[in-house]
C-alpha cells in the first residue's frame, strides 16, 4: 500500500515539475528569441523579392506589430493544442520535422550511448581494479585527453582517417544521396551511423570511465571487501561479487544523467558529418532564423533531458535494494 | 596525473619534492599559456600575408602547420585563435566565477533565497547545454559578445553548487551561531565568515571553468553561431576547413584542433596542481 502511494506521490511531483519547467523554458527562451535581432519576414522571405503590400501582409501574418506577451500567449495557446507552428526553412509542420530528424538521431544517440556506458564501464572496472599499475594509468590518461577533446575536432580526424583517406565510409549525410527513401536499405543506414556514433561513443567514455574507476576502488576497500577477502575470495570472482553488484547502479544512473551532453555532442557530430538529424535540424534553424522550429527543438530537447533525470531518480530511489530496505526498516 | 607528466616527472624532477614539482609545473604551465596570450597580440594582418603562391602547401620547415587557401601560415593562424580562446575562456570564466559569488552568497541569506538559487540552477540545466548557449548567442545577436555572455551564464552551476553545500556546512559552525547571537547583521556573517572560506574553492573552480568555457566557445564558433567569420578563432579556422576536407589538406584541421586540446589539457593540469597545493590532505603524498 504504501509503496502505492509512494509511487503515485512521485508520479505527480514529477508531472507538476515538468510542467512549471515547461512553462518556464518556453517563456524564458521565446523572450530571447523575441527581443533578438531576428526578422521572420526576411527569414520567411530568404533572398525573394516581393511587394511593399504583400511584405506588410507577411508582418500581420507573424505578429511582427503585436506586443511580445501577446505573441507569447498564441504561440503558448496553440502549443496546448499541440500545434508548434509551421518550420519556416521546411515548410512543414514543426511537429513533423522534429519527429522525422529525433528518429534519425535516436538511432545515433542510442547506440552511442549504450556503447560508451559499456565500454566506459568495463574500462573503469579494469582500472580500478589495477589501481597503480601500468594499464591503470594508460585507462586514466585517455580519460583525461578525451575529456579535453573538441568533439567536433575528433568528428574531424575520424572523417578524414576513415572516409577521406581510407575511403571506407561516406564523406556525409545519413542516406546515400539520390536514392528514394523507401529504397535506402538498412545497411546504408547502418553505414552513414557508424562514424558519427564512433565519435560520440569514444568520447563518452571517459566520465563513465573515471566514476566507475573511482567508484570501485572505494568499494574495494571497505569493510565487507576486506572480509570476503578473510574468508578467501580474490581475483575476479570478487570483483564480480561484491564490486561490480555495488558500482553498477550508480554508473547506470550517472549514464541517464548525461543526456544533456549526449545531446550537445549530437550537434557537433551531425554538423561534421552532415547526418540528418534534430542537430543538423537545430543548426540550420538557429542560423537561418527558423524561430518556430528552434523553440520547437528547445522544448522537445527539454523534455528528453527530464525524462533521462526521471529515470535516474527512478532507479535511485526505486531499484536500488538498499534504500528500499532502509525505507522498510524506518 | 597522465602516465607521460609522470615519467617526465621522475627524469625532470629528481631531487625536488612534490610541492617544489608543484610549483615548478604550475610555473611552466602558466608560462606556456601566456607566452601563446602575449604572442597572439602581437600577431596582426601584416604578420598573416597573403600570398597566392604558396597556398595549402603541407607542413614544412618553414610552415609547420602548413599553409591555408590564401597562403597564410597556419601556425601564426592557430597562435591568433588560441590566444583569443584563451581571452574570452578567462573573461567567460572570470563573469562565471563573479555570478557564483553573488549567487553563493545570495543562497546563505535564508531559505526562501536558497531554494531560488537551487531553481536557478535546476532550470540552467534543464536545457541541453549547448542549446542554451546557442539560444543566449541568438538572443543577443551573436558576436563576440553573444558568446562570450552566452558561455558565462550558463558554466556557474557545478560551482554554486559546491559553494551552496559549502555555506550549509559553515552554517553550522559555532563561531557562526555566537557571530548570530552576538548580533552581527547577516551580511556581515557573509562577508567576514563565510567569504574567506569560499574563496580557495572559487579560484579552483574558476580555472577547472576554463577548459569547458574554451572547448564551448570554440564549439559554437565552429556552428557559426559565434564569432563572425572574419575573427581569427579557432572554431572558424575548423569550420573552414571543413570545405578542405575532401581535397586531402587534412593539416587544415588536425594542428589547430590538437593545439586546442593541448591548451585545455594544460588548464586541467594547473587545476590539478592548484587543487594538489591547496588541500592539505593531499600535501604529504
Amino acid at each position: 500500500m504504501s509503496n502505492k502511494k509512494k509511487i503515485a506521490g512521485f508520479i505527480g511531483k514529477k508531472i507538476l515539475r515538468l510542467i512549471s519547467l515547461l512553462l518556464v523554458v518556453s517563456f524564458v527562451s521565446f523572450m530571447l528569441v523575441q527581443y533578438s535581432p531576428i526578422d521572420p519576414v526576411r527569414a520567411y522571405l530568404g533572398e525573394m523579392a516581393v511587394s511593399a503590400e504583400h511584405k506588410e501582409k507577411l508582418e500581420e501574418y507573424w505578429g511582427v506589430n503585436t506586443p511580445p506577451q501577446e505573441k507569447f500567449l498564441n504561440w503558448a495557446g496553440s502549443l496546448l493544442k499541440g500545434d508548434f507552428g509551421v518550420s519556416l526553412i521546411y515548410r512543414m509542420p514543426v511537429i513533423d520535422v522534429i519527429k522525422e530528424r529525433f528518429k534519425a538521431s535516436l538511432a545515433l544517440m542510442a547506440s552511442s550511448w549504450l556503447i560508451s556506458g559499456i565500454l566506459g564501464f568495463i574500462l573503469g572496472v579494469v582500472a580500478g581494479m589495477n589501481k597503480g599499475t601500468l594499464l591503470d594509468r594508460v585507462i586514466k590518461t585517455y580519460c583525461y585527453v578525451l575529456a579535453a577533446t573538441p568533439t567536433f575536432w575528433l568528428a574531424l580526424v575520424l572523417l578524414m582517417i576513415f572516409s577521406v583517406y581510407l575511403g571506407w565510409f561516406p564523406i556525409g549525410l545519413s542516406v546515400p544521396i539520390g536514392v528514394m527513401a523507401e529504397n535506402v536499405t538498412f545497411f546504408d543506414r547502418l553505414e552513414h551511423l557508424i562514424l558519427p556514433a564512433l565519435t560520440l561513443s569514444v568520447l563518452g567514455v571517459a566520465q563513465i570511465a573515471m566514476f566507475t574507476r573511482e567508484k570501485l576502488i572505494e568499494v574495494m576497500s571497505s569493510d565487507y571487501v576486506l572480509f570476503a577477502k578473510a574468508r578467501g575470495e580474490k581475483g575476479l570472482d570478487l570483483v564480480l561479487r561484491h564490486g561490480i553488484r555495488n558500482v553498477a547502479l550508480p554508473a547506470i544512473t550517472l549514464q541517464f544523467l548525461s543526456f544533456s551532453e549526449l545531446f550537445g555532442g549530437t550537434v557537433l557530430v551531425e554538423q561534421v558529418f552532415s547526418y540528418q538529424g534534430i542537430g543538423l535540424a537545430t543548426v540550420s534553424a538557429g542560423l537561418k532564423s527558423d524561430v518556430p522550429l528552434l523553440l520547437g527543438i528547445v522544448l522537445i530537447s527539454t523534455v528528453f533531458v527530464f525524462v533521462g533525470n526521471m529515470i535516474a531518480d527512478i532507479i535511485y530511489q526505486f531499484i536500488d535494494p538498499r534504500i528500499k530496505q532502509q525505507e522498510s526498516t524506518t | 596525473m597522465s602516465t607521460a607528466a609522470v615519467n617526465v616527472n621522475r627524469s625532470l624532477f629528481k631531487g625536488l619534492n612534490l610541492r617544489q614539482k608543484t610549483l615548478l609545473i604550475l610555473g611552466l604551465t602558466s608560462f606556456l599559456l601566456l607566452a601563446i596570450v602575449v604572442s597572439s597580440l602581437f600577431i596582426d594582418n601584416e604578420s598573416l600575408p597573403t600570398d597566392f603562391g604558396s597556398k595549402n602547401l603541407s607542413p614544412s620547415l618553414e610552415h609547420p602547420f602548413g599553409t591555408d587557401w590564401m597562403g597564410r601560415d597556419m601556425l601564426t593562424r592557430t597562435l591568433k585563435g588560441l590566444g583569443l580562446s584563451i581571452v574570452i575562456g578567462a573573461l567567460a570564466s572570470l563573469i562565471s566565477a563573479v555570478l557564483t559569488v553573488i549567487l553563493g552568497l545570495l543562497s546563505s541569506a535564508g531559505k526562501a533565497a536558497d531554494s531560488f538559487v537551487a531553481w536557478l540552477v535546476d532550470l540552467t540545466l534543464s536545457i541541453p547545454h549547448l542549446l542554451l548557449i546557442i539560444l543566449i548567442s541568438i538572443g543577443l545577436g551573436g558576436g563576440a559578445q553573444g558568446v562570450i555572455i552566452g558561455v558565462a551564464s550558463t558554466h556557474w552551476t557545478s560551482l554554486t553548487r559546491i559553494v551552496r553545500a559549502e555555506i550549509k556546512q559553515l552554517k553550522t559552525q559555532d563561531y557562526i551561531h555566537i557571530s548570530r547571537n552576538l548580533g552581527k547583521s547577516k551580511w556581515w556573517i557573509a562577508t567576514k565568515h563565510i567569504l574567506p572560506h569560499l574563496i580557495p574553492q572559487i579560484l579552483l573552480g574558476t580555472i577547472l571553468m576554463f577548459p569547458h568555457a574554451i572547448l564551448h566557445e570554440a564549439s559554437v564558433t565552429f556552428l557559426g553561431f559565434g564569432l563572425s567569420p572574419h575573427e581569427p578563432a579557432i572554431g572558424i579556422i575548423l569550420s573552414e576547413s571543413m570545405r578542405y576536407l575532401s581535397a586531402g589538406y587534412w593539416w587544415l584541421a588536425f594542428f589547430p584542433g590538437l593545439s586546442l586540446l593541448i591548451v585545455v589539457l594544460t588548464f586541467d593540469l594547473i587545476g590539478e596542481n592548484l587543487g594538489k597545493l591547496m588541500d592539505p590532505k593531499n600535501a604529504h603524498e
